[in-house]
């Protein structure tokens, strides 16, 4: 037995020397994996990362699946999907994996964001690695709209009409633009062939190419923590900072843990309220596509309603159009508006504690309005609260530089 | 202090929103219709309403019968003999023969495919709009789930005539105007309204299956892919423990 297993780690051995001859298998772990020495105090909210990029892996590979059956043609594409969800074998839990890792794209890219605002891992040296993000994040909201036209239900229809047509809000080039996106007069077979090509490949590739970039720019820094300090500033004699920790094993054996525990939520959607009340998978989306029909109240679905709640705030088609940009644009500067001499909430005092509770609110606020049919009253408290989230913005510029910060330890806390 | 910040916080994020319509219900007079597609009795009965009275107009364009017979507990014989009154092949779907522009000239619309209402209107809709029929001054059928619905009521011989007794009620501005108070049963049908409730029920039950066959299996798999995963997780934070022993 010891002689087999010898042996073998001998052959195993002598397999890696062969291929790190060829290729820097062992030195590219090394580096990043177990050279790479993270913060030891990383609390909940560094769980999201790593799930994100789980949740990716997921929605590529049943996305692969669901190209081998799906049909991109407005006469098919409906019932294609009837077709995944009764008579493929394992279809509907193909199809259920992809919506609902849809939506926990979002949820964990919003907790993954939100960190950031509370951590203040945006500042620098990490803003690109924040831009980048942000990046992913804009992709990402092209990749659900293009992939929410596929099953081609009433929602599909008439959300992608709602969302080209802010295109025609655009002076001269408004009305041609949005022909130019449809390649039609109106949402037809041509629009819905090429949302297929880009939400299959073109976004794809793009969002993948854009993860790399943000582990890269991950890596050449390392991670921020809770504390918002550098940890880099305190190494011990033998040249690693004394709090951290190599990320292999400690965190890819933590991060396990993570997906176990976010498996077991994601099953729970996925296998008992894959329609999660009709957040996920939407009741009017069970209705073929149909022009002549428009259904009564055209909502997107959650993750977009915050901004959707936006535009509707503003009177004008135009202006709403330009304020709804400018509220994911302003998103991009956020490195260079935070101004503040420390990163973490724990040492910014309370007049930030405030600014992010407000803007938490507002966000949350516009995303439930942003679903609701928008009565006069709404549309009043809708108007509130866009002002709140960019008055976040505003204030965070102004009081940043001077506001009153507590003094930052040395050591990372516990 | 902290703690009512807190609790501010979480409150005014959480303020109810009028009119927010997630659900798949809302409108008038959608009641609670109790169905069950577990039982299989109820979707066994709710299958044989269906095709003897529904399927003449409604298909179920995406159900298969031999995936009914499967789901429904049914032999092959049973299904042929009893469901299949067409030229259909066990494996076809439940198709209708009657031409959409006939029926469009006949009705007013074509009446719809009835595989997915299940999902986009839900059970409770479908029992409410099964009770929901009355005849109203004109003696036309009318719908309180659906006004001036083209469908005439064709369970009527099961559950007779209803008729409606209006009161008098006063809006905004101050007009005056009729709603239909409740339902008075001027002819009686073959089933009393308790077996009529069950009929609708079972309806309910058996187009909420056929909405997404797949939910009979779902819930039970998923219950152990929940648990095998619940398992793991407590594995895996066994191992992380025992690895962050050493760190401090």
């Amino acid at each position: 037995m010891a002689k087999f297993t010898s042996s073998v780690s001998k052959g195993a051995g002598s397999f890696m020397n062969w291929l790190d001859d060829r290729l820097p298998v062992t030195s590219f772990w090394n580096a990043v994996m177990i050279g790479y020495q993270a913060p030891k105090n990383f609390n909940f909210w560094y769980y999201m990362g790593s799930l994100a990029l789980l949740v990716l892996v997921i929605q590529i590979f049943s996305g692969i699946l669901l190209a081998m059956h799906y049909k991109p043609s407005a006469a098919e594409a409906f019932a294609s999907v009837e077709y995944i969800m009764r008579d493929v074998e394992w279809g509907w839990l193909i199809r259920y994996m992809h919506t609902t890792g849809a939506s926990f794209f979002f949820v964990l890219i919003y907790l993954h964001m939100f960190r950031s605002l509370l951590y203040g891992s945006h500042k620098a040296p990490r803003e690109l690695l924040w831009v980048f993000g942000m990046l992913i994040y804009v992709v990402l909201m092209a990749e659900a709209f293009l992939g929410y036209i596929l099953p081609w239900g009433q929602m599909s229809y008439w959300g992608a009409q709602v969302i080209i047509n802010l295109f025609g809000a655009i002076p001269t080039i408004g009305e041609p633009l949005t022909q130019w996106i449809r390649g039609d007069f109106f949402i037809s077979d041509a629009t819905l062939n090429r949302f297929f090509a880009l939400h299959v490949i073109a976004v794809p590739l793009a969002l993948m190419g854009l993860v790399l970039l943000h582990l890269v720019a991950l890596r050449e820094n390392g991670s921020n923590n809770p504390d918002g300090i550098d940890i880099k500033k305190n190494k011990g004699p033998d040249g690693t900072p004394v709090d951290g920790i190599p990320f292999h094993p400690y965190y890819t054996v933590k991060d396990i843990f993570g997906v176990g525990f976010f498996l077991v939520l994601f099953s729970f959607v996925l296998f008992l309220w894959p329609e999660a009340g009709g957040l996920f998978l939407e009741h009017d989306n069970f209705v073929p596509a149909n022009p002549l029909v428009t259904p009564e109240h055209i909502k997107p679905v959650w993750y977009f309603t915050p901004f959707y709640a936006i535009l509707k705030a503003v009177p004008d088609k135009l202006l709403g159009v330009i304020t709804m940009g400018a509220s994911v644009a302003i998103l991009f500067f956020l490195p260079w508006i935070d101004r503040s001499p420390v990163r973490s909430i724990r040492y910014k005092g309370t007049w930030y504690k405030v600014l992010l509770a407000m803007f938490t609110i507002a966000f949350v606020r516009l995303g439930l309005l942003g679903m609701a049919e928008g009565t006069p009253a709404q549309t009043w408290e809708m108007r509130v609260w866009t002002l709140v989230y960019f008055m976040f913005f505003v204030l965070l510029f102004f009081m940043s530089p001077g506001g009153k910060t507590k003094p930052e330890p040395d050591r990372v806390t516990h | 202090m902290k703690k009512l910040a807190i609790y501010l916080f979480i409150a005014t994020m959480l303020l109810p929103v009028a009119s927010l319509t997630v659900s798949a219900s809302g409108g008038a007079g959608i009641e609670h219709s109790g169905a069950n597609i577990n039982d299989r009795g109820s979707l066994q009965r709710g299958a044989k309403w269906y095709v003897n009275y529904c399927l003449g107009c409604h298909s179920l364009a995406y159900m298969r019968y031999n995936r009914l017979a499967e789901d429904l507990g049914l032999t092959e014989d049973m299904v042929m003999q009893n469901l299949v009154d067409s030229d259909a092949k066990f494996g076809d779907t439940m198709d209708i023969s009657m031409h959409p522009e006939q029926s469009k000239a006949w009705f007013g619309k074509a009446p719809p495919d009835l595989s997915l209402i299940g999902r986009s209107r839900g059970a409770d809709w479908v029992f409410s709009y099964l009770r929901g029929f009355y005849q109203d001054e004109s003696g036309g059928w009318n719908n309180t789930v659906l006004e001036n619905a083209s469908m005439p009521h064709v369970l009527w011989q099961l559950q007779g005539i209803q008729k409606p007794v209006y009161r008098q009620e006063t809006g905004e501005g101050g007009f005056v105007h009729e709603v239909i108070d409740h339902f008075v049963l001027a002819t009686p049908g073959t089933q009393t309204p308790q077996e009529y409730e069950e009929t609708a029920r079972d309806i309910a039950a058996f187009l909420d299956y056929a909405g997404e066959p797949a939910k009979l299996k779902r819930k039970s798999i998923g219950v152990w892919v929940i648990l095998f995963l619940a398992l793991f997780t407590f594995i895996a934070y066994l191992l992380k423990a025992e690895y962050w022993r050493d760190v401090h």
